[in-house]
């Protein structure tokens, strides 16, 4: 009971690794294993053939059969191995299979077909990550143009989300004005309704804006989230208001005072923003669904779900695909841990 | 007054920031410049106005793949038409294609799935073919008829059972014949299964469309004499009986009804090599071939018989023309151009998918396989679509096809769980039918 | 790990190094016109100008298209463009909201509405209730002072990144029938186990693979707050001869309290907006065991074959109400603990 209690309570000190520590670290370890093990797992199968994909029990690593060229047959035939009836076991190659009976053949020795039953041999089989999946689901789409378009979008999205959200938070936290509590409280309220229940209202806008296959039409309607502007208001009402005024003494304009006093010490919260934008952006899937039907403005996700046709879904290609979308925002986000994490934390998001 | 020009200034500014986001978004030169053959030259028609068609597709397989080199072809005897193929996934063709439709931003030509929903948005090509008379003898008529004379169907699908005949042959159990019901079926595969250590003995898609067939086998009548949807019918409720009993017992991998995908399918299973029977249909041939490869033998057996017949349902896709589009000729000309024998028959043979055109089918097509598995596979699956019976095709052209197909998934499904009885799917789904088609008829 | 550490610390001071000349260069752009409207506006009128660009997008591509849905709901018929819908009045209400028995969903002229609703309630509370726990205990562990902290407050957080569709495609991969695990228990002998095809595996499979994918975001916030109190307390505290279990309930729990309503009411909107992880995982079943509100809503909205804009947008502005209805209680709360 003792030692729950001590679990709970913060730790003073900490010169030697007690109990609580262990039983501490036991926790952390299970949370990787938990948080990073299906994460590889995808990895892992991204590199299997459709075919293995489809097989029970599923196995951890990609294989592939193993197979040889044997003289007098122009494909290199399949190996396995056979137990033959003697109980003895042998590497053999086979030619083909009709029904129930394997033809094998002993690669070194081609000259005499050896028939078993197909339940006696064993497909001979050795780990290989092979690329194809990763090279066929590149080639079937004009990948390039499609990692550009979303660069293109997350990028600029995020720089005008920045931009338009800090602003505002700046004029709602730093200014009294009329209307300011009425601004506040119809964004508030937005942020509860998800975008999946106006899709149709929404497209008949996008229409009509003329953002239809336009990047504009992901990129800006984006950028004004609720969140951002409540975060960031949140934070700025932390900056103490005697900084602004001894600046306007001075004689800086407002902008300067937002841009060079505000935003600086925002930078926190702004950080958390450019993470969550980038998130967003890159995973946004719904939305460029509903804008964009021209091939030359789809974005990977876009591209991505093309492999789910009516009846059939590419599922090699989408693991090898998703597992390439996954780099970018893995890289991002192994760059900003660090400002990621500690920007969250300080920012508190009281 | 200041303010007002303030406001003004402001959302010039706004523009301007907005702007430059336009000049990196990739110039659509970029892609034509691909897709255009390096055969165009543009010295081959210097006075016609260059014309862009928009091709909205989806692909299970790789369709785009066979289709793009035909466009490629088209577009170098037709220097003045450029076609882009807009890949997308289905969940565009099935949700967004309507809507951009009716806002008036839609594509010049798609390949859809709906037969008969479209109707008045579709362009009437017969006035502008230059052969209409060969487009209107070569397709099925009740299809042109569903499309309004829009397009044409370039896949022809039925539904039908496959079969794991190494597992039969394991087990030492004959192949039941063409005249076996679904109950000989299910009896014979779950004693395979059992025979054979193999868990599941036997499944169906998880859509009306598949449920259908054997439904209408077995005596329903789906489709009534007004052509709504009546499903309170004995043949429907044996075969909801039949699947339920499968469910309840054991013998069907349950996550083909219980899972997620709006259609999910049982070929999964069955290419692990996990199920006897699968009931899908003639687009997974291909699948089944590279998936299975040689791990087991496979056939595709005649549809089990009822007193309603033997019979699976027509389905596929078809590529239509839009009436919005603004250029009707040079869309016209695409379409006459994919429907000559020699174009369409390529088509069929790259993609392993069955003509609909019927002097490509009669003409035989040379499919792009040796594998003596899959032609086996597709001239049974040919022979299915000479049982088709009327209700069959027409089910497939039917303008609330899929309000049908959804809902009946969704409701099916329900009852399969328990949710719902029997009766009381029937009520549900019924009433989920009805209110879809009034609410599209206000 | 410490030596790449570096190399990332360095890149980001040539970035800093390269971008800070390029933000100057477009501060000093921007304050020529920002300049202008001051003169123009006077400071008083410059709240509004620095809101304004944010209003705009907000106003015509948010606030707009949820105004619109007030049309869709009062009218019927299968188009989308307003003015060709025919007045239907409450009838789309009428229809939601008919029931013998509320208690009893197969009773309701739209059964899939209510059954929704009771899904997502039964969601909300359980998946909020352990999103909490585990956030808390996640964050008081890391919150200790252990080697490597940063790394594993990393770990925790990566899920957050991924999208949606990403987390429910992996889960699957791992819980189908032929994934991971029944994969490992056969090989161990034992029975498969119907994660995705039972009501309750699918139900409880839902709330952990939600709190898989977003606890790291809450954890963070939970150890800034526990950050922020003081130590000096607990160093009081422990000369009082207060016990662990004393100074958690006495000191941490007290001052941890706005935090934890922030975690409470930001998980709440989040889990009552559970839409796409459902979608891809369960699509809904088995049956309709995982239907939450807004899949009935965008499956009668934006999927084809059910087009009933009106039901949509109804059902869609009922759940606007009980949200907003939350919020504001939520704001009143919290204005009283200010």
């Amino acid at each position: 009971m003792n030692f729950s209690m001590r679990y709970l309570s913060r730790k003073k000190g900490g010169k030697k690794l007690d109990f609580t520590d262990a039983l501490s670290y036991a926790y952390l370890i299970l949370g990787v294993i938990i948080m990073f093990g299906p994460i590889i797992w995808l990895v892992l199968s991204s590199f299997k053939t459709s075919g293995e994909i489809a097989k029970f029990p599923p196995r951890l690593l990609p294989y592939r059969q193993q197979t040889a060229v044997v003289a007098g047959y122009p494909e290199p035939l399949p190996l396995y191995l056979v137990t033959l009836e003697d109980g003895s076991t042998q590497t053999l190659a086979q030619v083909r299979r009709v029904g129930l009976e394997a033809q094998l053949v002993d690669p070194l020795n081609p000259g005499k077909l050896i028939k078993v039953n197909i339940n006696q041999r064993q497909p001979l089989e050795s780990v290989y990550f092979g690329l194809e999946n990763y090279k066929e689901g590149i080639e079937s789409f004009n990948f390039g143009l499609y990692l550009w378009n979303s660069i293109v979008v997350t990028v600029l999205a995020t720089l005008l989300t920045l931009l338009v959200n800090s602003m505002a938070a700046f004029a709602l936290s730093k200014y009294k004005f009329r209307g300011r509590q009425t601004i506040f409280m119809v964004m508030i309220s937005t942020l509860m309704v998800p975008l999946s229940v106006v899709l149709v209202p929404v497209f008949l806008v996008i229409t009509n804006v003329g953002w239809n296959n336009n990047l504009l039409g992901i990129i800006v309607p984006a950028a004004a989230t609720p969140t951002g502007v409540f975060l960031l208001r949140q934070y700025m009402l932390t900056i103490p208001d005697e900084l602004i005024d001894a600046a306007r003494i001075d004689g800086a304009s407002e902008w300067r005072i937002y841009s060079q006093i505000i935003l600086p010490l925002a930078k926190p919260a702004l950080a958390v923003l450019t993470i969550f934008s980038v998130m967003w952006r890159w995973n946004d899937f719904l939305w460029p669904l509903i804008v964009l039907s021209r091939s030359e403005y789809f974005t990977l996700q876009v591209g991505l779900a093309s492999f789910q046709g009516e009846l059939n879904v590419q599922w090699n290609l989408i693991l090898a695909m998703t597992v390439l979308t996954l780099l970018p925002i893995t890289f991002v986000f192994g760059f900003l841990q660090e400002n990621i994490t500690t920007g969250i934390a300080t920012t508190g998001l009281k | 007054m200041k303010k007002v020009f303030a406001l003004f200034l402001l959302v010039a500014v706004l523009l301007a920031a907005c702007a430059p986001a336009a000049t990196p978004a990739p110039a659509p030169t970029a892609v034509p410049a691909t897709a255009v053959p390096p055969t165009e030259v543009p010295t081959a028609a210097p006075t016609a106005e260059p014309v862009e068609l928009r091709f909205t597709y989806y692909a299970d397989g790789v369709e785009a793949d066979v289709m793009q080199p035909l466009l490629d072809k088209f577009m170098a005897e037709n220097p003045g038409i450029t076609v882009v193929l807009d890949v997308v996934p289905y969940k565009t063709i099935d949700e967004q294609l309507p809507v951009q439709l009716e806002s008036g931003s839609g594509p010049d030509l798609a390949r859809i799935t709906n037969f008969g929903a479209y109707k008045a948005k579709l362009l009437d090509l017969r006035p502008i073919l230059a052969d209409s008379a060969y487009y209107e003898a070569n397709f099925p008529a009740p299809i042109l008829e569903a499309l309004n004379y829009g397009g044409f169907p370039d896949t022809l699908t039925v539904t039908g059972p496959y079969v794991n005949k190494t597992l039969f042959d394991q087990a030492g159990i004959a192949l039941p014949g063409e005249g076996a019901t679904w109950e000989d079926w299910t009896k014979v595969t779950e004693e395979v299964a059992k025979a054979t250590g193999v868990q599941y003995a036997i499944s169906i898609d998880r859509t009306g469309h598949r449920f259908a067939g054997p439904a209408m086998s077995m005596g329903a009548t789906l489709i009534n004499a007004e052509n709504g949807f009546t499903v309170d019918t004995p043949g429907f409720r044996a075969f909801a009986e039949i699947v339920k009993g499968w469910h309840d017992k054991g013998l069907t991998p349950k996550e083909v009804w219980l899972g997620a995908e709006p259609v999910n399918s049982c070929i999964g299973a069955f290419k692990s090599g996990q199920l006897v029977m699968c009931m899908s249909g003639s687009w997974q041939i291909n699948g089944v071939a590279k998936d299975v490869g040689d791990a087991f033998d496979w056939v595709v057996v005649p549809n089990p018989t009822g007193e309603g017949g033997s019979t699976g349902i027509a389905g596929g896709s078809a590529v239509v023309a839009f009436a919005s589009s603004k250029h009707p000729q040079e869309a016209a000309k695409l379409v006459e151009f994919l429907i000559k024998a020699e174009n369409y028959s390529a088509f069929s043979a790259g993609t392993l998918a069955l003509p609909a055109q019927k002097e490509v089918a009669a003409q035989g097509v040379a499919f792009k396989t040796e594998n003596p598995v899959v032609l086996a596979a597709l001239s049974a699956y040919t022979a299915e679509v000479t049982k088709l019976t009327e209700q069959a095709v027409a089910l497939n052209v039917h303008p609330f096809a899929f309000a049908y197909y959804r809902n009946s998934a969704n409701r099916i499904a329900q009852y399969l769980t328990g949710e719902l009885s029997l009766d009381e799917m029937l009520v549900n789904l019924q009433q989920d039918i009805d209110k879809a088609i009034a609410e599209a008829q206000k | 790990m410490l030596l790449p550490m570096n190399g990332i610390r360095r890149v980001k001071n040539l970035f800093n190094r390269a971008l800070s000349p390029l933000f100057e260069f477009f501060v000093s752009i921007a304050d020529l016109l920002f300049g202008t409207l001051q003169r123009l506006v006077g400071v008083r009128g410059m709240p509004y100008v620095f809101v304004l660009p944010n209003l705009l997008i907000f106003g015509i591509f948010i606030l707009f298209p949820m105004l619109l849905n007030f049309v869709y709901a009062f009218t019927g018929g299968a188009s989308f463009l307003p003015l060709e819908r025919p007045w239907a009045g409450t009838a789309n209400f009428d229809r939601l909201l008919l029931c013998e028995n509320y208690l009893e969903p197969r009773t309701c002229s739209e059964d899939l509405f209510w059954r929704a609703i009771y899904n997502t309630t039964g969601y909300v509370f359980f998946q909020v209730a352990l999103m909490i726990l585990f956030s808390l205990v996640t964050a008081l562990i890391l919150n200790r002072n252990l080697k490597a902290r940063g790394f594993f407050r990393g770990v925790f957080f990566y899920p957050v990144l991924l999208s949606p569709i990403v987390v429910a495609l992996i889960w699957k991969w791992i819980l189908q029938e032929n994934g991971l695990i029944n994969g490992i228990l056969t090989s161990l002998g034992r029975d498969k186990i119907p994660f995705l095809v039972n009501a309750q595996w699918s139900q409880v499979l839902i709330i952990l693979i939600s709190i898989w994918a977003f606890m790291g975001f809450y954890t963070l916030i939970l150890l800034a707050g526990l950050q922020s109190i003081p130590a000096d307390l607990y160093e009081a505290a422990s000369l009082d001869g207060a016990n662990p279990w004393q100074s958690f309930s006495k000191i941490t729990m007290p001052l941890l309290m706005p935090t934890m309503v922030v975690v409470l009411v930001l998980s709440l909107i989040r889990a009552v907006q559970v839409f796409d992880i459902v979608f891809a995982f369960t699509g809904g079943g088995p049956g309709t065991a995982t239907l939450y509100l807004v899949q009935y809503i965008y499956s009668y909205g934006f999927s084809s074959p059910n087009k009933q804009f009106g039901l949509a947008a109804a059902a869609s502005l009922l759940m606007a109400g009980v949200l907003i209805v939350l919020t504001i209680i939520q704001l009143i709360v919290r204005r009283e603990d200010e």
